[in-house]
Parts: structure tokens; sequence; C-alpha cells
């Protein structure tokens, strides 16, 4: 049997768990192309004009997959923890897919809502496994190895890779280095962010994704704001500019966002707000589906002529 | 000395005044929401930042500029962006240089200590059980009066032989209900307003009618809507709105207290095509297009503000819940940029579409419930 997986959304920062689990599962997953013009028009083609980009995406992958697989999975992505949730368009995504999609029937939901206990995803796994009638023990082997596959991806991050980019590690002598704070399903997705990263690595650039902090130093950020935004990525996207604001190891932070986003209008706020206060280089990068890579270069050289300019000048008043 | 001040919203800035009045506080009143309110909104919030966040920072601007120095709205516990609006709002009006102290009034589901605090700060008058009894009647009886009124003027509307008169007899009423001053007052304005609207000459017809769902503040504050009720009435359409405040208080706060979900049979309508609570108004919105539906409505108004997150859920989700209940269907987005007359133009041919619609299945044209709640 087939498992399709779009390559959008919780995709990016999931995907080695879900891949792992079900493979182990004995399924076939399929995870569709990489993103195209054809696919992103597909996605355009079927969505409403005011939902973002990777929403739009989203249901363009779900279209590349669904005439070749049996199943094409679609998260509910309700919460991963206990303090936040989702963006709304994650809650009701399937909701979502299979009104915009015409004659999409083989949609596999799954609802992900883990806060309350730590077993909620060995549970929702056990359950996943009998609906393809596979056993308790199979389950529980595909549920751990898909965990430790989890656990290798992030511990990737951590040593300053990007795996979803195929970037293994990067010279930390670069005498740059700026942070690329945004959503994983818009900085890793080289189509959508139209190579940001990868252009400032060869820029010369070291660059930091919210993936590459750790854990625990974000969440010591938490008490930043009196109120946690209720969201898990925004809440990874704040921490890790408080963070780097406070330890100041990076020399800007570019903030990447679709055009149109719910979160990050107050993300994107808050951040510039407090990036003046603690005289942070801050630049925000908007994307949609018609955004141009020139436009897009100039802007990049731009903020890291002018950071470097400042490095410069700060190490000449030093001297 | 407190001077405190609030966001517009429709009417609801009387019951609020006198509530706060009545805790002991001196009270800025919010003014109605022009065109300036929205471009002082607009030049300070983020470009993204919805629509009522726009008019309500706007309105803050104005009112700290007027000498108010604490501002109470409510908070929330999302996903939806509007629990988050006093957080980024203190930010960015603190970074523009106003002092003030901002009181979020949370849900009381969650966060009940914190409600009562921030119901601790605005009480600066001593007050006995007795007074907070009166004080409580008093402004719920002007809340559901105002309410009333209101909809008996979307009810009146279409019906009107003189244009503008029912416009003109609900502003009226709301002066009266304004200018009530203790709970005494309040049934003889009630029976004072009904007799105004009965005044009102009337035609015998059968109106098209279209149900109004969508997010709370743009359905709420007509200047964020560009009146589209009275504009729609005009047309001579029947309008129905879906919230109201008065109902909307009771479900979240009153049931919210005991962890009770209001709205159950909406929610449940809405259940087979919206399955799971994404904030906002998106269920609700889904579930009560379906209800206008059953009911026999004509078609369902869409009203969201651009960017909303849970109105664009439910607008992916609404077309085909229309189209399966055989119901017309529009959406509207609303931002600053949002003209009258196009909107005008939309409504004008929705509503021709709609009318062409009942002529052609005019053995169909029997629609039991709404005609009986009409005559």
């Amino acid at each position: 049997m087939k498992i399709g997986i779009p390559r959008a959304l919780s995709y990016y920062a999931y995907y080695p768990f879900f891949r792992t689990f079900f493979e182990n599962l004995g399924l076939e997953v399929v995870v569709s192309d990489e993103t195209t013009k054809e696919i992103m028009d597909m996605g355009i083609q079927d969505t409403i004009t005011d939902a973002c980009v990777p929403i739009k995406l989203f249901h363009g992958h779900v279209k590349n997959l669904m005439n070749r697989v049996d199943y094409v999975f679609v998260p509910r992505l309700v919460s991963v923890n206990r303090e936040a949730t989702f963006c709304p368009k994650f809650l009701g995504l399937p909701d979502m897919v299979i009104c915009s999609i015409p004659k999409f029937k083989n949609m596999l939901e799954v609802r992900i809502d883990l806060k309350k206990s730590r077993f909620e995803l060995f549970k929702l796994c056990i359950k996943l496994a009998k609906q393809f009638k596979k056993g308790f023990f199979r389950a529980y082997i595909a549920y751990s190895k898909a965990c430790n596959s989890l656990k290798n991806y992030a511990s990737q991050f951590l040593q300053g890779g990007i795996p979803p980019l195929g970037i293994a590690s990067q010279k930390k002598s670069s005498n740059v280095s700026l942070a690329v704070v945004g959503y994983p399903y818009i900085l890793y997705d080289p189509y959508l962010s139209l190579d940001l990263i990868k252009k400032l690595i060869s820029m010369g650039v070291y660059v930091v994704t919210p993936e590459m902090l750790a854990k625990e130093e974000k969440q010591k950020q938490a008490s930043k704001l009196r109120k946690n935004l209720f969201w898990t990525f925004s809440n990874e996207v704040i921490r890790t500019a408080y963070s780097l604001f406070e330890n100041g190891s990076v020399d800007g932070i570019i903030h990447v966002t679709a055009f149109g986003c719910g979160p990050d209008f107050i993300v994107d706020k808050l951040m510039e707000i407090d990036a003046k206060k603690y005289k942070m280089p801050f630049l925000t990068v908007t994307i949609d589906e018609h955004t141009g890579q020139e436009g897009l270069n100039t802007r990049l050289e731009a903020f890291v002529d002018m950071i470097k300019i400042k490095k410069a000048k700060k190490e000449a008043a030093l001297a | 000395m407190r001077k405190v001040s609030f966001p517009y919203m429709g009417t609801s800035y009387i019951p609020f005044k006198n509530l706060l009045e009545a805790f002991g506080n001196e009270v800025v009143v919010p003014p109605k929401p022009t065109e300036e309110t929205i471009s002082l909104g607009t030049k300070f919030a983020p470009e993204f930042a919805c629509y009522p966040f726009k008019i309500v920072l706007g309105t803050y601007v104005q009112c700290l500029e007027a000498g108010a120095n604490t501002l109470v709205s409510s908070g929330g516990v999302g996903p939806c962006r509007a629990g988050l609006y006093t957080t980024l709002q203190e930010k960015i009006l603190k970074d523009l240089g106003y002092e003030f102290e901002m009181i979020t009034l949370e849900p009381p589901g969650r966060h009940f200590k914190d409600l009562l605090q921030s119901i601790k700060k605005l009480i600066n008058a001593p007050l006995t059980l007795k007074d907070y009894i009166s004080i409580t009647r008093f402004v719920w009886k002007q809340l559901v009066l105002l309410d009333k009124v209101e909809r008996l003027s979307h009810k009146i509307r279409p019906l009107e032989i003189k244009k503008g008169e029912a416009t003109r007899v609900y502003k009226k009423c709301v002066e009266l209900i304004a200018s009530a001053e203790k709970y005494r007052d309040l049934p003889e304005i009630e029976r004072e307003c009904e007799l105004l609207y009965d005044g009102i000459q009337k035609r015998d017809s059968d109106p098209i009618k279209i149900g109004i769902v969508g997010e709370i503040y743009v359905l709420l504050e007509p200047s964020s809507n560009l009146e589209i009720e009275e504009m729609l009435g005009e047309l001579g359409v029947y309008v129905e709105r879906s919230m109201f405040l008065s109902q909307y208080t009771i479900y979240n706060a009153v049931l919210d207290l005991f962890h009770m979900a209001g709205e159950r049979n909406v929610k449940k309508t809405a259940a087979p095509y919206f399955k799971e609570m994404c904030g906002g108004h998106g269920r609700e919105s889904v579930g009560n297009a379906i209800l206008f539906a059953k009911r026999g409505f004509d078609g369902v108004i869409q009203l969201s503000p651009f960017t909303c997150i849970p109105e664009i859920v439910a607008k992916s989700i609404l077309p085909k819940v229309c189209k399966e209940h055989g119901i017309g269907f529009l959406t509207i987005s609303l931002d600053e940029q949002t003209g009258k007359e196009g909107l005008r133009t939309r409504l004008e041919a929705f509503v021709d579409l709609l009318m062409a619609k009942r002529n052609q299945t005019k053995s169909f044209t029997v629609k039991p419930q709404i005609a009986k709640e009409m005559a």
C-alpha cells in the first residue's frame, strides 16, 4: 500500500518521523515532488485568494500525489506540547483540503493532539497502525524508530547543518553570521524561499535558523512575553530572536514570512520593536507566489553589505 | 484618578460606559471610528494586521490623546490572533511614547484569577453587594435592549415605504436607551421604542432574506463593514446577523466560567464540515450558514477582515456547504481599502441573482419557518 506525504507545511518539521513510522509499518512512502512552478499553480487554482502561499502550496502537493497513491496523509496538527497550538489553518487543514480540491477522496486524516500526556503520540501511532491492520509489536518498533529518526534530524540541525536543504555543515570562519528566522515550511522549501539560505551561504554568510538553537536556550526566553503566543512555530521564532538579541551571537536577523501570514503580523512587529531596542539590524522578507528573484537578491546583498560596513567601522574604531 | 477607555464596537460603549462609571472610574468615551481613526490605525499597525486591530489601535491613539490613562480590552486563549491584540498594541503604543496601563480581561475559564485581578483594578468605589446586583441588572438590560432595537431595525427596514425611516428610528431608540439612568427607566423606554417602530409605514411583501455570518468585530461595528446591513435593508432585503453582543457575552463570559461551550447546536451543525475548533468564529460561521439555509434563507454573506485566519478556513469550506444546501453565497473581505460603492455594486448583483433564483423556483417558495418568524 502506498502512502503519500505532501512535501509542505509540517513535512519540514516532522517528516523523518512520519516517514520512518510508515516505512517500518511496511507501507510504501511516496513523498510529493519537490516544489516547482507547476505544483504551485495547481495549488493556486483551487484555493481561495486570501490563503497564504504555504497553504496554497500544500494543496498543490496534495494534487501532485492524489492520483498515484492509495492514501494522502493530511495531518491535523492541534498541539505537540502543552503550551501552544498551531495556526488555525493547520487546525482546519483537512477540512479546507477536502472542500477545495474537487474529486479528492483518498485522504488519510490524522489528528495529532499531544497536549494531554506524554503517551499521546504512542497511543496515536498504535491507533494508526491498527487502521492498517498492523500488530502492536510492529507498531511499537516503528514508533521507537520514528522517534529516533526525529531526534537524529534535530541533532543534525544542532551541529550546524540544514538537512532539508542538503547542507551537512557550515564553515564557522565566515566573518558575517546572520539568523534567518521563520517557519520551517518557508525556510526549507528552496522554491518558496527563493533559495534564500543558500544565497546567503554563497555570499559567505554563516546562517543560523531557529532549529539550530538548543531547546533549553529557547525555553529560557519564554518569560520575555507576558503572554505566550498561541502558535508553536511562532513561539520558536520569537524565542530564537530574543535569545539572539540577548547573546548577540549574530550580526543581524532576517525574518522570512509569507504574505498575509496570520500569526506573523504579531511575531514580526514584536521582533521589529525589540530589535530596535537591542540595536540589532533587522530585515523582513515577505514572500508570496509572485516574489521575484532579482528583487530579493538586491535586498539581501544590500543588507549583507551594510552589515559588513558596520562591522568594519566597529573594528576600525577598536583599533 | 483612573481615566478609562476601551475599544469602540457598535453600541456596546453605552452599557460599558455605565458599568465603568458605576465602578467609580472616569470614562473617556471612545469616538466612533472615522477615516481619521482608520488612518491612525493603519499608520502604526503592521501591514497584515487584521482590520479590527487597526481600527482599535486608531481608537486607542485617539483616546490616549483625549487624556485616557487606562485601556481596557478583552483577551482570549487563541488560536485566533485577537487574544494577543493587547500584548502587541501595548508594545506599539508604548514604543510611540504613550504612558498608560493596559488591562486585559481574559476569559474566566482558564484565567479566573487574572480576570478577578483585572476587574479589581477597575473598581474604584466602595460598593455593596446590592450595588453590584443593581449595576449588573441595569447594564445587562441595557445591552439586551440595544440588541433588540437593532434586530427590529433589520426586520422593519426592508418593509419601510419611506426610505431611511427605520434608520432614523433606530438612532432615536439608541439615544433613548443611552439616556436611561437606572433600571426602572428601561421598561418604559422599551415600550416607547416598540411604538416608534410600529409607527413606521410598512408595505406587505416577502423580502429576500440574507443571513450574515463572520468575524465578530466586523459584524458588530457598522463603520468597519461599511454599514452593510443598512445598505442591504435599503435594497429591500431582510438581514439577520448571526451574532449579537448580549448572546456573545453569555457564551464567552458566563458559560466559559463553568467550562461549558456556548452555541452547541451551531457547532454540532458545522461538525460534518468543520471538525476542529480553530479559534475566532470560523466554525460558528459555517454552522450558522447551515442553520440559515435550513430556516429557508435565500443567501448567506460572510464578512471577514482581510487575512483573518479562522474566516479563511471557513471561506474555503462555505462555498461547498452553501452549494449543498442550495443557498446563495457571497464573501466580502474588509480592510481599509474596501470602497463603499464597489461593495454596493456587488450586493446589488447578489440580491438580483437571489431574486432571479427565487422567481425560477417559484413552486418552492414556501419557506415555512422563516415566513412564520417574519409574520
